[in-house]
C-alpha cells in the first residue's frame, strides 16, 4: 500500500498544484519538494531489507481478462532508480520554485513536474509489462507539455511535438514487444518473467522482441539515429531539461535495457547492437558536443554521450561493464544535474548561454562557481572526484572483454577526451577571465538556484573519496538484479598503477590538448560538416519525412476523396463487381442451363424495350430524351411484373415510374441543356461498368433461382391471412399486420422525406441548388491547400 | 418492468417525442425538453434492458403476437443493449448541447423531431431480428439523416448532403438486393433462423457470394475502404451538435449490422469472408482513413477522416474472429463513440470561441480556455490511443488478439496507425489549441474575432464534461467494462442462445422445420 502511495503521491500532487499554488509564494519550491522528498524518505526504508536480499511486491487486479494488475515490485534495481528519481526530483522542485519564481503559470508546471515525477517512479517500480507501458506513455506526454510549456515560441512547440512522435513511436514498437513477450513467457508479470531464464531467447520470436524493445529504448534513450529530438528539447526550461532530459526521463530506455537484460542479453545479436550503437552514439555526440557554444547545447549532446556510454556498457553485458553501468547513472546524474543547474542560474542571471560570451562570472555567483568547478571535475574523471572511479571501470570493462576490447576501449577512450575538453569549456568558460558588458550586470542567484548543485557537488566529491560507502547497500542489490545472479561489488579510490590508471592519464591529458585547440578545430571543415550531417541533419532529416508523409497523404486523398460524386459511385460500383466476381472466381459459379427455347415473341420484344432503353442513355445527349430512354425501360419491367402474376407491384411500379418522369421532366425542363457531354471513352468506360454491373446481378439472380426454394412464409400467411389476420387479400395483411412493424418504418420515411422537403423549400429560399456544383469546387479547393 | 415494454420503449418513446415535438413546433423550449425526456428515457429503459439481460439472458419480444419466424421480432442481446446505452448516452449529450447549438431556424423547421426521428431508425436497427426490417430502419435513418444534413440549407450542407444521399441510397439498392437473394435462398427473413438455414445451404459458396452484398452495403454505412467518400463529404457541413450525434452513432450502426451478420448469418467460410475479404478492407480502412486524417486542416474534416480509420479497428476485431477480438470490437465500439461524439461536440465550442473550424485560423484556445484544452486532450489522446485512455484498452485488445491469432500483418497496420492518429491530434493541438505560427495567414486572422464566453457556451461544456467523464470511468474501470464486452463477445461466438430467445426452446435448434410440420399436421388453426 506505502509503494502505491509513494507512487500516486505525485499524481495527487499535479491535481492540486493549479488550484494552491496562488496561495504558496515563495516558499512553492521548497514546499512542494517535501513530496518527493518525503517519497525518498519512505523508499529508503527498503534500502536494508533490499540488501538483505529481499523483494517486495503489491497487487491490484486492474483488468483481470487481460492479466493487467497495477502491480510494483521493489527489488535492487527498481530501487536504485526510484531513488535517484526522487531524490534528484527534490532538488529539481526546489530550484524550479526559484527559476520560475513569479511565472504565471508556476502551478501548472508542478502539476506537469510532479505528474511527470509520479509516471517515472511508477515506470521503474511497475511490475506489469502494460502497467510499465502506462507509466513509459505517461513520461513521454510529460514530457511534451514540458517542453512546450514556453509555447509562445514555435521551436519549443516543433521541439515538444517532435519529441512526443519520436518516443511515441518507439513507445509503440515497446509495445508490440512486449506483447509478443507475453506469447514468449506467458506471463505480463515482470518479476515473473525475469525468473523464466532461457525462454525468451529460445523463443522464435527473440529477434523480433530485441528489435522492438531497443525501437522503444533507443528512441526514449536519444541513440543514434534517433537522439536529434533530445538538443532540441532544450527548449524546456532548464529545471525540465535538468530532470526530464539529462537525469531520468531519458535514462527510461536504459532502464528498460537493464531490467530486461537478464533475458533479453547474452547472444550476439545484443551485444553488437546494444554495444555497438551505443559506443557509436558516445564518440559521436561526445565530439559532437564540442560543436556548440550554447551551454545547454554542450549539455545536451554530453548528455547523448552519456546515454550512450550506458547503452554500450549493457551491451557488453559483463559484470564489470554492468556495475560501470551502474556507477555511471549515478555519476552522470549528480554532474549532470548540477551543471543543468548552473548553466540555468547563469541563464537566470544574465539572460545569455553563449560560452563566448560569458565570462568572469566567478565574482558573481561563487557558490555557483565552486559546484560548477566540482562537477566538471568529476565530469572529466579527475582523481579524487566520482566521475573518476565511473571512468576506472569504463576503462577497466572495455579492457577485459572477451571479444572487440580494443574496439570498444578506443570508443571510451575517444568519447572521453571529447568529455574533458566540453567540462573544461563548462567550468572555465563562464566564469573565468573579466566580466564583460553581459556578465557585470548579473545578479546574484537566490538559495534555490544553487542549492541543488551545491548538494550535488558535495555528492561528487564525497563518493569520489568514499566510494564504497555505496557498494552493499545500492550497488550489490542494484547489480544483483541487473545480472540475474548473485554479485558483490567492491568500489576503491586507489586501485594501484595499472593500465586503466594509465588510460585516464592520457584522456586526460588529450582533452587538455582539445581544449586549446577547442576554437580552431569546431571551425574546421570536418567538424562543421559532422555538424552539418549528424546534428542539423538528422534533424532536417525528420521534417523531410513529416513533409513527405504529409504530401503522400494529400495526393492519396486528393486521389481518392477528389469530390465528384460520379467517381465515387463508379468506385463503388466497380469495387462491388470486383468482389463479387472475384468471389464467384473463387467458389465456382452454379446456375441453371440457361435455354432460349419456348420464349414468346412478346417476352423478347419486353426484354430487347428494357435493354434498348437503357443503351440508349450511352448516346443520347438531350435530357429530356435520356428520361424517356429511362421510361421505357421503367414501363417494360413493370409489365414483366404483370405478366408473372404480380399485379400490385405492377402497379406500384407504373405509379413511380409515371411520377418518375414527369418530376424529371419538370425539373429538367427548367435547367440549361446539358453544356458538357461525355466523352466517348468516358461513355464507354461507364457503359462496361453498367454491363459489368447488371451482368453481376444477373448472375446473383441465377445462382440463388438455382436453389430450391421451400415457400413457408407464403404458406403460412395463406394459411392465417383470413383465419387470424382477419383479411383476404394476403399482401394487405401482411403489410399491415404480420409485418406491421416495416409498415410503420415506410410511413414514417414518408412522413420525414415530406416534411424535409418542406424544409429544404422553404428555409432559406435564397441559397438554391445550382450553387452545388460550385460548393463542390469549393470542396476540391479546399482539399488541395 | 415488463420485457416486452423495454424492448418497444426505445422505438416508442422517440416516436413519440418525434410527434410531440412536431405538434410544439414553435415552442423551442418545450421541445427541447421533449428532447431530453426522449433521449433520457431510451438511456433508462436501456439500462433496464441491460439489467433483465444480465438477469434473464437474450430477450425477444414478437411484434404483433405473431411467432417467429413468421412475424417481425425484437430481439436485445449483450451487444445490441450495449449500442443502445451508448447511443442515449450521445442522445443525452446532443440533447444538451443542441439547445445552444442549434438556431431558431433550425429548430423550427424540425431538428428536434428529426433528432428523435433517426434515434427511432438507430434504435430500431439495433433491435430487430428480422433482416428486412433492419433494412426498413436504414431507411428511416438515411432520410432522417439527410433532413438533419440538408437542415440549414447553406451551399456546403447541399453539397454534402447530395452525395451523402446517392451513395447510400447505393448501400440501399445493394442491401435490398442481398435481403432479396437472402430469401430466395433461404425462404426466411428471421435473423435467427437464418441463422440456422443458411447454414444448410447445399451450396456454401453462394452464401458466401450473396454475403458480399452485405459487406459492400454496410461496407458503405460503416464508411470502409474503398466505399466512404459520403461521410468526409458531409459531416463537416451541419452544426456541430448534428455531426457529433452522426459521428457517434451512424457509421457504428453499420458496423453493428456488419457484425451482426457476420457472426449470426455469415459464418459459412471464415477463412474468405473474415481472414481474407475483411481482414484486408479493415487494414486498408485504417491506412487510407489515417492519412486522409494527415492531409486535412478543418477541424472537423481532421476527425471525419479519422472515424474512417477507426473503424478499420473495429472491423478488424470482426476479421480475426477469436473471441478475444470480439471482445476488441465491442470495447472499441464503446470507447469510440463516446471519443468521437466527444470531439466533434468540442469542436464546436472551439468554433464558437475561436470564430471556425479552420486549423489555420483557429489558434491560441489553450491560452483562453484551459478547460477547453483538458477537454479536448483526453478524448484526443484516447482516440491516439494513448494509455491509460479508453482507446488504449480497445487497442491492446486487438493487437494482443491478432497477435494471439497470428495476424501480425494488420497487427503491425494497427500500432503503426496509432501513431499517425497521434500525429493528427497534436496536430490540432499545436495548431487550435497552442498561440499561432508566423503563419502568413495569421495575420489576418487576428481579424476574426475572439468570441466571448456566454451562458450557451458554457452550458455547451456540459456534456463535453460528462462524456470526457466517461471516457476516464472507461479508462479507469476497463476491467469490467471489458467483462461487458466479453458477455457480448461469447453471444456472437456462440449463437446458440440468440436463436434459442427467438424461436423458442425444443423447435429451434435440430430443425427449424418442425413447427410448422406440427401445425399442418394437426391440421387445426394454431393460435399464434
Amino acid at each position: 500500500m506505502g509503494i502505491v502511495l509513494a507512487v500516486f503521491a505525485g499524481f495527487a500532487l499535479a491535481l492540486v498544484a493549479p488550484w494552491i499554488t496562488g496561495a504558496t509564494g515563495r516558499a512553492t519550491g521548497w514546499l512542494y519538494s517535501l513530496v518527493p522528498a518525503g517519497i525518498t524518505a519512505y523508499l529508503s526504508t527498503f534500502i536494508a531489507p533490499v540488501a538483505a536480499g529481499e523483494t517486495m511486491r503489491v497487487a491490484y487486479a486492474w483488468v483481470p481478462g487481460l492479466n493487467v494488475d497495477l502491480s510494483f515490485y521493489v527489488d535492487g534495481l527498481s530501487l536504485f532508480f526510484a531513488l535517484l528519481i526522487t531524490g534528484i526530483g527534490t532538488l529539481i522542485f526546489i530550484y524550479a520554485g526559484a527559476y520560475l519564481k513569479g511565472h504565471h503559470h508556476l502551478g501548472r508546471f508542478f502539476a506537469y513536474l510532479s505528474m511527470f515525477m509520479a509516471a517515472m517512479v511508477g515506470l521503474v517500480l511497475a511490475d506489469n509489462l502494460f502497467t510499465f507501458y502506462i507509466f513509459f506513455e505517461l513520461t513521454s506526454f510529460a514530457s511534451f507539455v514540458l517542453i512546450g510549456f514556453n509555447h509562445d515560441e514555435a521551436a519549443s512547440r516543433r521541439a515538444a511535438w517532435q519529441a512526443l512522435l519520436i518516443t511515441k513511436a518507439g513507445g509503440l514498437a515497446l509495445l508490440a514487444g512486449f506483447l509478443l513477450m507475453e506469447q514468449a513467457t506467458g506471463t505480463l508479470q515482470i518479476s515473473a518473467i525475469l525468473e523464466t531464464g532461457e525462454a525468451i531467447r529460445d523463443h522464435g520470436f527473440y529477434t523480433a522482441i530485441v528489435l522492438l524493445v531497443l525501437a522503444g529504448a533507443f528512441t526514449k534513450s536519444a541513440q543514434f539515429p534517433f537522439y536529434f529530438w533530445l538538443p532540441n528539447a532544450m527548449q524546456a526550461p532548464t529545471p525540465v531539461s535538468a530532470y526530464l532530459h539529462s537525469a531520468t526521463m531519458v535514462k527510461a530506455g536504459i532502464y528498460v535495457m537493464a531490467r530486461f537484460h537478464p533475458v533479453l542479453s547474452g547472444t550476439d545479436l545484443w551485444f553488437w547492437l546494444v554495444g555497438g550503437i551505443g559506443a557509436f552514439t558516445m564518440v559521436l555526440s561526445a565530439w559532437l558536443a564540442l560543436q556548440y557554444t550554447d551551454l545547454k547545447g554542450i549539455l545536451a549532446y554530453t548528455t547523448i554521450m552519456a546515454l550512450g556510454a550506458l547503452t554500450m556498457l549493457l551491451g557488453l553485458g559483463t559484470e564489470t561493464a554492468l556495475k560501470a553501468c551502474l556507477v555511471f547513472v549515478l555519476v552522470h546524474a549528480f554532474y549532470k544535474a548540477a551543471l543543468f543547474m548552473v548553466a540555468g542560474a547563469i541563464d537566470h542571471g544574465v539572460h545569455e548561454r553563449d560560452i563566448t560570451k560569458l565570462g568572469g562570472l566567478r565574482s558573481k555567483m561563487p557558490i555557483t562557481f565552486g559546484a560548477a568547478v566540482i562537477a566538471c571535475l568529476s565530469m572529466a574523471g579527475i582523481p579524487l572526484f566520482f566521475g573518476f572511479i565511473g571512468k576506472e571501470i569504463i576503462y577497466e570493462a572495455t579492457l577485459h572483454l572477451d571479444q572487440a576490447a580494443l574496439f570498444f576501449t578506443g570508443a571510451a577512450l575517444l568519447a572521453n577526451v571529447a568529455l574533458v575538453a566540453s567540462a573544461g569549456l563548462l567550468a572555465i568558460r563562464p566564469f573565468m577571465g573579466p566580466l564583460n558588458d553581459l556578465t557585470s550586470h548579473a545578479h546574484r542567484p537566490d538559495t534555490g538556484l544553487w542549492f541543488g548543485a551545491a548538494v550535488l557537488a558535495v555528492l561528487s566529491l564525497g563518493l569520489g573519496l568514499a566510494p564504497w560507502l555505496l557498494d552493499s547497500a545500492i550497488l550489490a542489490p542494484s547489480l544483483s538484479a541487473l545480472m540475474g545472479a548473485e554479485a558483490t561489488p567492491h568500489l576503491a579510490i586507489w586501485h594501484g598503477f595499472n593500465l586503466p590508471l594509465a588510460l585516464s592519464g592520457v584522456t586526460v591529458a588529450l582533452g587538455v590538448g582539445t581544449y586549446f585547440a577547442w576554437t580552431p578545430m569546431r571551425q574546421s571543415a570536418p567538424f562543421r560538416a559532422l555538424e552539418r550531417w549528424l546534428g542539423t541533419g538528422l534533424d532536417n532529416g525528420y521534417d523531410h519525412a513529416i513533409n513527405g508523409l504529409l504530401a503522400t497523404a494529400t495526393a492519396q486523398t486528393n486521389f481518392l476523396q477528389n469530390g465528384y460524386l460520379r467517381r465515387y459511385i463508379a468506385t463503388i460500383l466497380g469495387t462491388t463487381v470486383a468482389v463479387v466476381g472475384y468471389t464467384f472466381g473463387h467458389f465456382g459459379f452454379e446456375g441453371p442451363v440457361l435455354s432460349f427455347v419456348g420464349i414468346a415473341p412478346y417476352e423478347w420484344i419486353l426484354s430487347l424495350l428494357i435493354v434498348g432503353g437503357a443503351l440508349a442513355t450511352l448516346f443520347l445527349s438531350a435530357r429530356i430524351a435520356l428520361v424517356a430512354a429511362l421510361g421505357i425501360s421503367g414501363f417494360s419491367i413493370a409489365l414483366t411484373y404483370l405478366m408473372y402474376g404480380a399485379p400490385d407491384l405492377a402497379m406500384t411500379q407504373f405509379l413511380i415510374e409515371t411520377l418518375t418522369v414527369i418530376l424529371f421532366v419538370l425539373i429538367l425542363a427548367a435547367l440549361p441543356t446539358l453544356s458538357e457531354v461525355a466523352s466517348i471513352g468516358h461513355r464507354l468506360r461507364d457503359g462496361v461498368l453498367a454491363v459489368a454491373t447488371g451482368s453481376m446481378f444477373t448472375a446473383l439472380m441465377l445462382a440463388v433461382l438455382n436453389q430450391p426454394f421451400e415457400n413457408r412464409m407464403g404458406e403460412y400467411y395463406m394459411q392465417y391471412s383470413y383465419s387470424e389476420a382477419q383479411g383476404r387479400n394476403i399482401v394487405n395483411t401482411i403489410l399491415v399486420d404480420f409485418r406491421a412493424l416495416d409498415t410503420l418504418g415506410e410511413i414514417t420515411v414518408l412522413l420525414i422525406a415530406g416534411f424535409g422537403i418542406y424544409t429544404l423549400l422553404r428555409l432559406k429560399r435564397s441559397k438554391t441548388s445550382e450553387k452545388v456544383e460550385a460548393s463542390r469546387a469549393s470542396e476540391q479547393v479546399e482539399q488541395l491547400s | 418492468m415488463d420485457a416486452d415494454l423495454l424492448l418497444i420503449l426505445p422505438l416508442v418513446l422517440p416516436l413519440a417525442a418525434a410527434v410531440l415535438a412536431l405538434l410544439f413546433r414553435n415552442v423551442p423550449r418545450v421541445q427541447a425538453g421533449i428532447n431530453l425526456i426522449s433521449m433520457s428515457g431510451v438511456l433508462a429503459v436501456s439500462l433496464g434492458l441491460l439489467a433483465m439481460i444480465n438477469e434473464q439472458g437474450i430477450q425477444s419480444f414478437a411484434s404483433g403476437g405473431w411467432p417467429a419466424p413468421f412475424g417481425i421480432v425484437l430481439v436485445a442481446d449483450y451487444l445490441s443493449v450495449i449500442m443502445l446505452i451508448v447511443s442515449a448516452i450521445i442522445g443525452v449529450a446532443v440533447a444538451v448541447y443542441a439547445i445552444p447549438n442549434i438556431d431558431a431556424e433550425r429548430v423550427h423547421f424540425g431538428f428536434y423531431p428529426f433528432m428523435n426521428l433517426l434515434m427511432l431508425g438507430i434504435n430500431g436497427s439495433f433491435l430487430t431480428g428480422d433482416l428486412f426490417n433492419l433494412y426498413v430502419w436504414f431507411e428511416v435513418m438515411l432520410i432522417s439523416s439527410f433532413v438533419l444534413i440538408v437542415l440549414g440549407n447553406t451551399e456546403d450542407q447541399l453539397a454534402g448532403a447530395v452525395k451523402y444521399v446517392m451513395i447510400n441510397l447505393v448501400s440501399s439498392l445493394f442491401f435490398l438486393t442481398g435481403a432479396g437473394l437472402v430469401y430466395g435462398t433461404a425462404g426466411t427473413l428471421n435473423m435467427a433462423e437464418l441463422a440456422l438455414v443458411l447454414n444448410e445451404v447445399e451450396s456454401s459458396g453462394l452464401v458466401t457470394i450473396i454475403s458480399m452484398m452485405f459487406l459492400i452495403s454496410f461496407g458503405i454505412k460503416a464508411a470502409l475502404f474503398p466505399l466512404f467518400f459520403w461521410l468526409p463529404a458531409s459531416y463537416h457541413t451541419p452544426p456541430a451538435a448534428v455531426s457529433a450525434f452522426f459521428a457517434g452513432l451512424l457509421t457504428k450502426v453499420g458496423v453493428y449490422a456488419m457484425i451482426r451478420v457476420f457472426t449470426l448469418l455469415f459464418t459459412q467460410d471464415i477463412g474468405y469472408t473474415h481472414t481474407t475479404m475483411l481482414m484486408w478492407v479493415a487494414g486498408l480502412t485504417m491506412v487510407t482513413g489515417v492519412l486522409g486524417a494527415a492531409a486535412q486542416n478543418d477541424f472537423r474534416r481532421v476527425l471525419s477522416f479519422h472515424i474512417v480509420s477507426q473503424i478499420g479497428y473495429m472491423i478488424m476485431g470482426l476479421a480475426i474472429y477469436t473471441p478475444l477480438a470480439l471482445i476488441g470490437a465491442v470495447f472499441y465500439i464503446i470507447h469510440h463513440i463516446i471519443v468521437k461524439a466527444n470531439l466533434f461536440l468540442v469542436s464546436g465550442v472551439a468554433q464558437r470561441l475561436g470564430g471556425s473550424f479552420s486549423l489555420k485560423k483557429l489558434k491560441g484556445l489553450y491560452a483562453h480556455h484551459p478547460g477547453l484544452a483538458i477537454l479536448f486532450l483526453i478524448p484526443a489522446f484516447s482516440l491516439a490511443g494513448f494509455p491509460p485512455l479508453s482507446g488504449f484498452w480497445a487497442k491492446l485488445v486487438l493487437a494482443k488478439a491478432g497477435i494471439e491469432a497470428g495476424a501480425y500483418g494488420i497487427v503491425a497496420v494497427a500500432i503503426a496507425v496509432g501513431l499517425f492518429t497521434m500525429f493528427s491530434m497534436t496536430k490540432i493541438w499545436v495548431k487550435a489549441f497552442l498561440p499561432g505560427s508566423s503563419d502568413p495567414d495569421a495575420a489576418e486572422n487576428d481579424a476574426t474575432e475572439r468570441r466571448p464566453m456566454t451562458m450557451g457556451t458554457r452550458l455547451m461544456y456540459v456534456p463535453i464534461a460528462a462524456l470526457a467523464g466517461i471516457t476516464i470511468m472507461i479508462s479507469v474501470f476497463a476491467g469490467p467494462v471489458f467483462d461487458l464486452a466479453e458477455r457480448s463477445a461469447n453471444e456472437l461466438s456462440d449463437s446458440s442462445a440468440y436463436i434459442e430467445a427467438v424461436l423458442g426452446h425444443e423447435e429451434s435448434a435440430a430443425d427449424p422445420y418442425t413447427r410448422l410440420d406440427l401445425d399442418r399436421r394437426s391440421g387445426g388453426v394454431h393460435a399464434p
